[in-house]
């Protein structure tokens, strides 16, 4: 039955020869990164008990990155990266599996490869195998990681395999998920409901009144190994059995099921179109509605959350007056707060650039798929159809911004008991991100109508920005190559910089002149 | 549009893709009401010709005219009167196959709701699936479906019938023939030389991005080469001299052919000559015709 299992993970292994070593880095890099900068922050015994006391008080930001047990560098940072972490292995797990079980089943190359001398299993077998090596090598680049940063032995091992055990129980639950639906999109999102799900479950159970729901959620676990303070070994017995039982009940649902069945029916759509989709605006907004509820969902969160975390600094802070002058050395003048959120509000803006880039560039995968020229050969003018993705792209991130500043807002305002003036001041902060994410929606239309085969150019001139943004300073790159940024001319409402309204006026006659590019440059260019 | 101008009339039409010429200089004249078959190998530009005309691709040079119109200045206006099904159709994995069919009706300018029912009930589609789930042959019907439900004049089929099972293809011809019946223009790119036979009135054939043959079946027919088998009453001698008379093989009183079709009547006299015992007479198909065009081609090139 798991026969050929073996040249499966070898046909993955090389399908996944980036992706998965960038993962692993990435994965392996944020955790150890944690402690010896943390030891450069907090090097006192005094810095690290107050850091710590401020956290454990903070209910936002123990509901974001879970409990804290301890005071040494160890507890602080297991506290710092554990649950947050072990959310990103879990969710490489949930797209490693469905991707090489359900989406291959669904592509019908699963098939394919069915009718050579592959077993039943062989697929799933293969598919888990791979997760589970590259939880195990998570495991061990943690554990050398955090033993390279000076921590003690048993709690780095106890971290690795914390982390590592999130992985293997997501693995499972993809693995039965991949079972389930027919579609491999359908999967994933049973995937990532569960996540989500046990996300808030171990937030409210590491937060309130009933501790017994961390318990319950597999992503509360690696917080309750607690390494570096006692650690609990038997923790991640439990996380094993639940992964092995999951992978049990995911094996015998395949056994039950046809190839390419799901053992949920395929649910059946409506036989005729709602009356509203009629037009290309209205296909642009079914096919976007998706990532825009997703985004505009994400966005909120983290604006409340940094609405949360602001009040976190202001705590911690009070307790920590060597932290105070190093923040004030690097912010200048303005009020602390208000520089952390014009700090993580511009965060925000490249976010939503990404988001505006991806939206546009919906015109290129849909043209390049075939689906443009079956629109484009009815009454729908090029300029219509390009414009109802451009919409999106512009009317999207703008609210997922919104979203973000109304949440902040909120979340900041009850804190200070001053909501009626924090909702509008934060949502100007983030709403002046707007300008700068409509030129990057521009470029990338101007791409798609000029140069459609460079269009990943505008993820490049994206990042270029970020590293701008971020390090342009510490570079010391000449003034006039940071100005190339729309991000260096926003406004700086909230961190005490005056609002100019001349750069946000530029900044829209950019973004106007380039959707005039592109959309003339898709006039006149061929289709397909 | 005016009463003399066809529907679709094209002239030395020229395109290239950077260094290949796809188009070079090809004609194509479909007159009203007729269904046309346009036949090519692969990669001869079938399918660059018809979105040339649906002003997806601009023509570099040459003359366009598609019912009345430029199709790259007009395309908004002349595609509310045509439909289009493509050769290989993807749809949206998350709509179903109804929400296609009635979203592109719509952006067409209407859809005939019995007709639409028909059509579903005499494809055997199921409306309600989403369109990741449909086979090949499903996403066909779906624009096919699409594309007949509609009210306009002219109908771009290409290849429609790939995909589709030897029982849907007998529904399609059905269908066609029914537009037809309806007064509708329909152009049939296709390399299903028997649905070329079944269902045009005239052809095109091209190669290489030029129009080697158009015409009805019957002047094309003209063209080329009956096939006979005789048994005569006595051996026949000379018969290679005759003109028009071509790979012939005699062997004893039993003769076998091809013949031109001014050559037929001369070797049919020369035959009653010597008195006919048997006589095996195959008009020339269209695959003859076709293959005898193709095997002049040199390696095909790999565009479409």
């Amino acid at each position: 039955m798991i026969t050929g299992t073996w040249p499966l993970i070898r046909l993955a292994l090389r399908r996944d020869r980036i992706r998965l070593p960038i993962w692993l880095v990435l994965l392996v890099l944020i955790p150890s990164v944690t402690p010896p900068s943390f030891a450069a922050l907090f090097p006192t015994d005094a810095a690290r008990a107050s850091y710590a006391a401020g956290l454990a008080a903070n209910p936002a930001l123990v509901s974001i990155q879970g409990p804290i047990y301890g005071t040494d560098l160890g507890a602080l940072s297991a506290a710092r990266v554990l649950t947050i972490t072990a959310v990103l292995v879990a969710l490489l797990s949930v797209l490693t599996v469905i991707r090489h079980t359900r989406a291959e089943e669904e592509a019908g190359r699963r098939e394919l490869l069915g009718a050579t001398v592959v077993g039943r299993h062989a697929g799933l077998a293969a598919a888990l195998t791979i997760v589970v090596g590259c939880d195990v090598l998570v495991a061990a680049g943690v554990t050398a990681g955090f033993v390279g940063a000076g921590l003690p032995f048993a709690g780095s091992v106890a971290a690795g395999l914390a982390l590592a055990s999130a992985g293997v129980v997501f693995a499972a639950v993809a693995a039965v998920a991949a079972q389930l639906t027919e579609s491999a999109r359908a999967a994933t999102g049973i995937g990532l409901a569960a996540l989500g799900a046990t996300y808030v479950l171990r937030a409210a159970g590491d937060t309130g009144s009933a501790p017994w729901l961390s318990w319950v959620s597999p992503l509360g676990w690696p917080a309750l190994v607690r390494p570096f303070t006692g650690e609990r070994w038997w923790v991640l017995a439990l996380a094993v059995a639940v992964a092995v039982a999951l992978g049990a009940v995911a094996f015998a649902l395949s056994a039950r099921r046809d190839l390419a069945a799901g053992v949920l029916p395929a649910r059946l759509g409506p036989a005729a179109a709602s009356p509203a989709l009629g037009g290309p605006l209205a296909l642009a907004w079914r096919l976007q509605r998706g990532g825009l509820l997703g985004w505009t969902a994400g966005f909120v969160l983290a604006g409340a959350a940094f609405g949360g975390v602001a009040q976190g600094i202001e705590a911690l802070l009070e307790s920590s007056p060597d932290t105070i002058e190093l923040l004030r050395q690097l912010a200048g003048g303005g009020d602390l707060v208000d520089v952390f959120l014009a700090a993580e509000f511009g965060i925000l803006g490249l976010l939503a650039s990404a988001f505006a880039i991806t939206a546009t560039l919906r015109l290129r995968s849909e043209e390049t798929d075939g689906r443009a020229e079956v629109v484009l050969s009815t009454a729908v003018g090029r300029v219509r159809w390009a414009s109802s993705h451009l919409l999106v792209a512009l009317l999207g991130p703008t609210l997922a911004l919104l979203g973000a500043g109304v949440a902040a807002g909120l979340v900041r305002g009850v804190a200070v008991g001053d909501v009626a003036g924090q909702v509008p001041r934060l949502v100007g902060g983030a709403l002046a991100q707007v300008p700068a994410v409509w030129v990057l929606a521009g470029l990338a239309l101007a791409l798609f109508g000029v140069l459609p085969q460079w269009v990943v150019g505008a993820w490049g001139v994206l990042v270029t920005f970020l590293l701008f943004g971020q390090f342009g300073r510490l570079l010391q790159l000449p003034q006039w190559v940071l100005n190339l940024s729309p991000f260096t001319h926003l406004p700086r409402t909230l961190d005490g910089g005056a609002i100019a309204v001349a750069p946000l006026l530029w900044l829209l006659v950019v973004a106007a002149a380039l959707v005039t590019v592109g959309l003339v440059g898709f006039r006149r260019r061929d289709v397909g | 549009m005016t009463v003399a101008e066809s529907p679709i009339a094209v002239s030395g039409l020229t395109k290239s893709f950077g260094p290949t010429r796809a188009l070079d200089g090809l004609d194509l004249e479909v007159s009203e009401g007729e269904v046309h078959g346009f036949l090519g190998p692969n990669g001869s530009g079938k399918s660059t010709t018809i979105r040339v005309l649906l002003g997806l691709l601009r023509a570099d040079g040459g003359h366009t005219r598609l019912l009345g119109g430029d199709p790259w200045r007009d395309a908004t206006t002349l595609h509310r009167r045509l439909a289009y099904v493509p050769g290989d159709v993807t749809l949206w994995p998350n709509l179903t196959g109804g929400e296609v069919i009635d979203m592109l009706g719509r952006m067409r300018g209407g859809l005939d709701r019995a007709r639409r029912a028909a059509l579903l009930e005499r494809f055997d589609l199921d409306p309600r699936k989403k369109g990741r789930t449909y086979s090949k042959g499903n996403r066909q019907k779906v624009a096919l479906v699409a594309a007949l439900a509609s009210d306009v004049e002219l109908l771009l089929l290409d290849e429609p019938t790939s995909g589709l099972d030897p029982l849907m293809e007998e529904v399609f011809r059905s269908c066609v023939a029914q537009e037809r019946r309806r007064g509708r223009t329909v152009l049939l790119s296709s390399h299903v030389l028997a649905e070329v036979e079944a269902l045009c009135d005239r052809v095109s054939i091209i190669r290489d991005g030029r129009t080697v043959e158009s015409g009805s079946l019957t002047d094309l027919r003209h063209l080329t080469r009956t096939s006979i088998t005789a048994e005569l009453a006595s051996p026949p001698a000379g018969l290679d001299a005759l003109p028009g008379v071509h790979d012939l093989a005699v062997e004893g009183s039993r003769v076998r052919c091809e013949v031109d079709a001014e050559a037929l009547d001369g070797l049919l006299r020369r035959f009653t000559d010597h008195g006919v015992r048997s006589l095996v007479c195959r008009p020339p198909t269209l695959e003859q015709l076709f293959l005898r065009h193709y095997a002049q081609a040199g390696p095909e090139p790999a565009f479409r």
